[in-house]
């Protein structure tokens, strides 16, 4: 078990590597890096200092390494549009998108869950066919659009959602939450569950592909001679055996669900890390992309390490001793 | 349905058939593909003939009247003309602005999706044929990402090289190639070990046209296979990105961007300027999707 967490702690660090070279190539060498990196309006004589301080007369290698160095002590580099350090900028929001992201990730299982259960008992039933031609619709159909639905039918139409914001939030622990105000809960609801919908969908069909095979197995077969109640079956032994994977594909898109919330959060101006990514963009605010990028691939990194030896640690099957691969 | 019904198409379709003929009588079996191909037909027709049949030229500035902003759809404008679908803030006729931006969409969604195909079968080509080292660069690049979700790649891309047409589809191609380039490894790998490849290399046939002659037609079926969806992930990108202010340019402007322009009319009741775009794109992408859907079970593809 040791050796397989090293080898794939050893793979993360690796993958973060690249990522740095990869956005710094991309920012120091596309294009000038003093373009990108001096705010366009300070004098002369302040550009040269500037480019003193920020080390852009050093070799590639060099400046490299003091990105690396800077990176690795937390600092990313300062806003040019708030003036603050780009790290701190993004972590403030870390809340907003967060409680987005798990209240989507719950409300996903919550339904997708029963709704897959139900598909997937009766599959050539005329709800269960309605329900898989949903998913479809909950896979295809572009974010932004069914986010724009959503406000149109709740907002516009039965005006019983606001439209965007945050809404009144309450400090807890010295963050600031909408989940213990009823305004803000308000105001939570249709951004997460437009997060949730394509989450929602995948959630149904692996529920629905799991349930179908499941029930054809011996076991099942077994508990149903046995006597055992349908209800019974499917609650304890159908369900249980099907979670495993669903649990596993949950954690592996929390990553997705923070990089789609840039999109709802975008239609619902939720103030999170992905509003701020688009602001930036516009903005031309580049260390505070560069710091989004960096941030998100070591929570990707995270959550993938995360997931990789839970599963290793819940399920035998997988090989622990490192020599795969 | 009768059983001599069910049972025709499976005895008709015997290994003698040629693909095609498979193909398309699995498409006319399904009267939903069938309506989604023909939908598909319309669009592109509506794309390619745009100049021709839309009542208005939505990038020319001086054909605009801005007198006749945000008119509901079915009013006579100024110039006599009446828009069928309404007219946006700059009094553009939106049933012309959909035709042309059913143009953009379908531009990025076909050549975003024809270079990500040919980058990933080179690489994916690369790797079977070589294995070893190459192999190993090449999966790990792909491995590499397919681990980052595609928005977030295709934005940062964007926010570094800035908005374009040609950024926009760069940045797509960079998004799907390496899903091809994996699908395309894996049926290579295993056409490699059959007979005829090894018949070929003990010829002393050239690796190169091994691997274009023979390797390359015979493994490529089910990487063409899921290519409708991915044009359909492409078009959908491409309208995100747009949305966002990031893809396409205002001066042409795709589904994607008109849907975002109409956002803020959408609110106070205008629901055409966003409405319509948003529907021609949903028809776009759900009948892209179901038939792509279907000739991929068809051929029992897993991405």
């Amino acid at each position: 078990m040791t050796a397989y967490i090293l080898q794939r702690l050893i793979q993360s660090v690796l993958v973060l590597l690249a990522v740095s070279i990869v956005v710094f190539l991309a920012v120091y060498g596309i294009g000038d890096p003093i373009e990108l990196l001096v705010p366009p309006q300070v004098s002369a004589a302040e550009r040269a200092a500037m480019i003193r301080r920020l080390g852009l007369d050093l070799p590639v290698w060099q400046q490299y390494l003091s990105f690396l160095g800077n990176a690795l002590k937390g600092d990313l580099g300062r806003s040019f549009v708030h003036g603050v350090p780009a790290a701190g900028l993004i972590l403030a929001r870390l809340p907003a998108t967060f409680e987005l992201v798990l209240l989507a990730m719950s409300g996903a299982a919550l339904i997708g869950v029963p709704l897959g259960l139900l598909a997937g008992l009766n599959p050539e039933s005329r709800p269960s066919r309605a329900i898989m031609a949903g998913t479809i619709l909950g896979f295809s159909l572009p974010s932004f659009w069914k986010g724009m639905m959503l406000v149109l039918l709740f907002s516009v139409a039965l005006g019983w959602l606001p439209t965007a914001g945050r809404g009144e939030t309450v400090s807890l622990f010295g963050i600031q939450t909408s989940l213990l105000t009823l305004d803000g809960i308000r105001h939570l609801i249709l951004p997460a569950l437009n997060l949730a919908i394509p989450n929602m969908a995948l959630m149904v069909r692996l529920v629905a592909a799991g349930t179908t095979e499941a029930m054809t197995q011996d076991y099942v077969k077994y508990a149903r001679a046995k006597g055992v109640r349908r209800k019974r079956i499917v609650g304890r032994h159908v369900l249980r055996n099907i979670l495993i994977p669903v649990v596993t594909v949950a954690g592996m898109e929390f990553g997705s669900l923070v990089a789609f919330s840039t999109i709802t959060e975008t239609v619902f101006a939720w103030p999170g890390m992905g509003k701020l990514l688009i602001d930036s963009i516009y903005h031309l605010d580049r260390p505070v992309v560069v710091a989004y990028v960096m941030l998100a691939t070591l929570l990707f990194v995270a959550v993938n390490f995360l997931v990789d030896v839970l599963y290793a640690a819940l399920d035998p099957r997988v090989k622990l001793t490192g020599e795969m691969a | 349905m009768s059983l001599s019904k069910s049972v025709a198409p499976v005895v008709a379709a015997n290994a003698d058939t040629p693909l095609r003929t498979k193909v398309l009588r699995r498409i006319r079996s399904r009267p939903t593909t069938r309506g989604a191909v023909i939908l598909l037909g319309v669009f592109v027709l509506l794309a390619v003939l745009a100049p021709l049949i839309a009542p208005q030229n939505p990038h020319d500035l001086a054909s605009l009247s801005v007198m006749d902003n945000r008119l509901e759809p079915g009013s006579r404008g100024m110039t006599g003309i009446t828009y069928w679908l309404g007219t946006d803030a700059q009094g553009r006729d939106m049933l012309s602005a959909i035709l042309y931006g059913l143009r953009t969409s379908l531009l990025v969604g076909l050549l975003s999706s024809a270079g990500a195909l040919a980058i990933g079968i080179a690489a994916g080509l690369f790797a079977a044929q070589f294995g070893g080292a190459v192999d190993a660069a090449i999966m790990r690049v792909v491995d590499f990402m397919l681990g980052f979700p595609s928005i977030l790649i295709a934005l940062v891309l964007l926010a570094s090289i800035g908005r374009g047409v040609d950024k926009v589809i760069i940045a797509i191609i960079l998004v799907q190639w390496a899903q091809y380039a994996r699908l395309m490894r894996a049926a290579a790998l295993v056409e490699r070990r059959k007979e005829y490849i090894e018949a070929a290399v003990n010829f002393g046939l050239p690796t190169p046209h091994i691997m274009l002659a023979h390797l390359l037609p015979n493994s490529v079926g089910s990487v063409l296979v899921v290519t409708t969806i991915n044009i359909a992930g492409a078009i959908t990108l491409e309208a995100t990105l747009s949305f966002l202010g990031v893809g396409v340019p205002v001066t042409q402007p795709s589904l994607g961007l008109l849907i975002a322009n109409g956002f803020e009319f959408l609110l106070s009741g205008e629901y055409w300027i966003a409405a319509f775009p948003g529907i021609a794109l949903v028809l776009l992408i759900m009948s892209l999707n179901l038939v792509g859907d279907r000739l991929r079970r068809s051929f029992n593809v897993r991405t």
